[in-house]
């Protein structure tokens, strides 16, 4: 093969480092690296996730329990730290994990792009002409890029609608996430929102609960098979529970309705958890 | 007695590494179902020869499966849609008459094209002289069967040695990722006892030569079906373990279990 004249694009590489950062940073530089932190990160989201889907199933034993649930979620840690530091502590280390999490897909996205750029001769974002048909990527192999931006979008919706009150307005009662819940989702859009951002995640988590095994290098022939049933069998049961609340807000089976306390009335509240 | 086929053929013309390309479209017409696709493509050149037109570049060499020199794009495809099977083996039974086929060469940035179908893989090249090799003295031949490997690992490490470096597997990565050659290399030398002296050294150094001009695995599982030796996906996990064990190995620790 007759070297061309020209230095052609690619025969020079894409990316070098410029030094190499001490130890345990230098692992970050590399990709296998990057995708080693993806994995990681992504079983703590995955990790909360389900202990997020799992708490918020209180909401079928009724408004107080939620009440009580949210509470003990902020006195976590009991006497012995100040209230609300743990879940503060677990907060941190959440979003954390979401921009290792972001920051480590978009940057190996950019290098992976760059390593196609040039080939593509074709034009546009095709790396060939003909048309191709995927053999083994999956639909949400493929929408891992899409599905991740829906996800956080969705994020900060959640937060503004459930955390913040943003557009609840006078509606939303700090202590009463039950009466929250409801006013939100039975909403009509705002539970079209849930729905398709929820079908999203689980889209995303198919895939990556699988995948995972591999960046990290998990892997033995004897149990590859059940890397795909475990991915099917978290997407499916995060599918159900989370799809379950905006559902039976929205059919009636969850609502204001034969409650104890008043709607916002957070010491009745108080009061009824007290004697559990 | 063999039937004939006639096709059309769509195929990626292009003068030099900074041309732009464009398809032209060719027939081929008689050609028989026993051919291989390069002998196919013979025929189309003899036909420009004749013409006085310039024939179409193209890479190949052993033409029996082993040596992994022919490349090409059929219809979207590494080596064609037949699974396991490298272009010089893909017969033209496999294809209908009157079919249309889209020829390209394997793309990636790290792959310029030299002329038409021919591309620059020499970046394969980068990555085992990074350490695709074992070079501890060995001394004398020593006696048969002195190194005890177990039948498994030596099985696996040849399952690996399988790759003939041909490129399939970045040309149908998505991303353009190498893991899938680059593993293979790897998993031959690293599995077997002749290789562990040298073992976190080269993966290092093997992975980031290959990050140097390739781009990252997304886990898609295209390269394995591209694959013309059915590389397992499972020496890319190996390859990512032995890389973060490397990155955290201290290496006065070496020979210490």
């Amino acid at each position: 093969m007759a070297a061309p004249a020209t230095n052609p694009p690619g025969s020079t590489p894409i990316f070098q480092r410029k030094r190499q950062l001490p130890f345990p940073l230098d692992i970050y530089q590399s990709s296998i690296g990057r995708k080693w932190v993806m994995a990681l990160t992504g079983i703590g989201l995955l990790g909360f996730v389900i202990v997020h889907m799992i708490g918020n199933l209180h909401i079928y034993e009724g408004p107080v329990q939620l009440h009580e649930y949210a509470e003990s979620l902020r006195s976590l840690g009991g006497g012995l730290l100040p209230r609300t530091l743990l879940l503060w502590v677990l907060r941190l280390g959440l979003a954390a994990m979401f921009v290792l999490h972001i920051h480590s897909a978009y940057s190996l996205k950019e290098r992976s792009r760059k390593a196609s750029d040039k080939a593509n001769f074709v034009g546009g974002e095709k790396k060939y002409g003909s048309k191709r048909d995927y053999v083994a990527a999956n639909y949400a192999s493929r929408t891992m890029r899409w599905t991740g931006p829906i996800i956080l979008l969705y994020l900060l919706f959640h937060l503004a609608d459930l955390t913040w009150g943003w557009w609840l307005g006078a509606d939303y009662v700090l202590g009463d996430p039950y009466h929250n819940v409801v006013a939100s989702l039975s909403n009509l859009p705002v539970a079209i929102i849930y729905v398709v951002a929820n079908v999203a995640l689980v889209i995303h988590i198919f895939h990556g609960t699988w995948s995972l095994f591999q960046s990290l290098g998990i892997n033995n022939p004897k149990y590859n098979e059940l890397r795909r049933t475990l991915a099917k069998l978290i997407a499916g049961v995060i599918l159900v529970g989370n799809l379950s609340f905006p559902v039976l807000v929205k059919v009636g089976l969850i609502n204001d309705d034969n409650r104890i306390c008043d709607v916002g009335d957070v010491a009745c509240l108080e009061h009824e958890a007290e004697k559990h | 007695m063999s039937t004939e086929l006639n096709l059309t053929l769509q195929i990626w013309r292009q003068d030099g590494p900074l041309d732009d390309g464009h398809f032209e479209t060719y027939s081929a017409a008689g050609i028989s179902e026993d051919m291989s696709f390069l002998e196919m493509l013979d025929i189309v050149n003899e036909g420009l020869i004749q013409d006085g037109k310039v024939p179409i570049e193209f890479d190949h060499d052993c033409r029996e499966g082993i040596c992994g020199t022919c490349s090409l794009m059929i219809n979207g495809q590494a080596h064609g849609q037949e699974k396991a099977t490298t272009t010089c083996q893909l017969h033209m039974r496999k294809f209908n008459d009157g079919e249309t086929i889209v020829v390209e060469p394997f793309r990636a940035r790290a792959f310029p094209v030299v002329r038409d179908l021919v591309v620059d893989r020499s970046a394969f090249d980068r990555i085992i002289e990074a350490g695709g090799y074992i070079s501890v003295n060995t001394g004398a031949a020593s006696d048969a069967n002195l190194t005890p490997v177990p039948k498994e690992a030596s099985d696996t490490s040849f399952d690996a040695a399988a790759c003939i470096g041909c490129g399939a597997c970045v040309a149908a990565c998505p991303n353009s990722a190498a893991q899938l050659f680059t593993s293979a290399k790897l998993g031959h030398l690293n599995l077997i006892p002749q290789g562990q002296s040298q073992r976190f050294e080269r993966t290092e150094s093997m992975v980031e030569t290959m990050e140097s001009f390739f781009g990252s695995c997304t886990n898609h599982g295209e390269c394995h079906e591209a694959c013309p030796k059915e590389i397992s996906l499972d020496f890319i996990a190996f390859m990512n373990r032995d890389y973060v064990k490397a990155k955290v190995k201290n290496r006065k620790l070496a020979g210490q279990t």
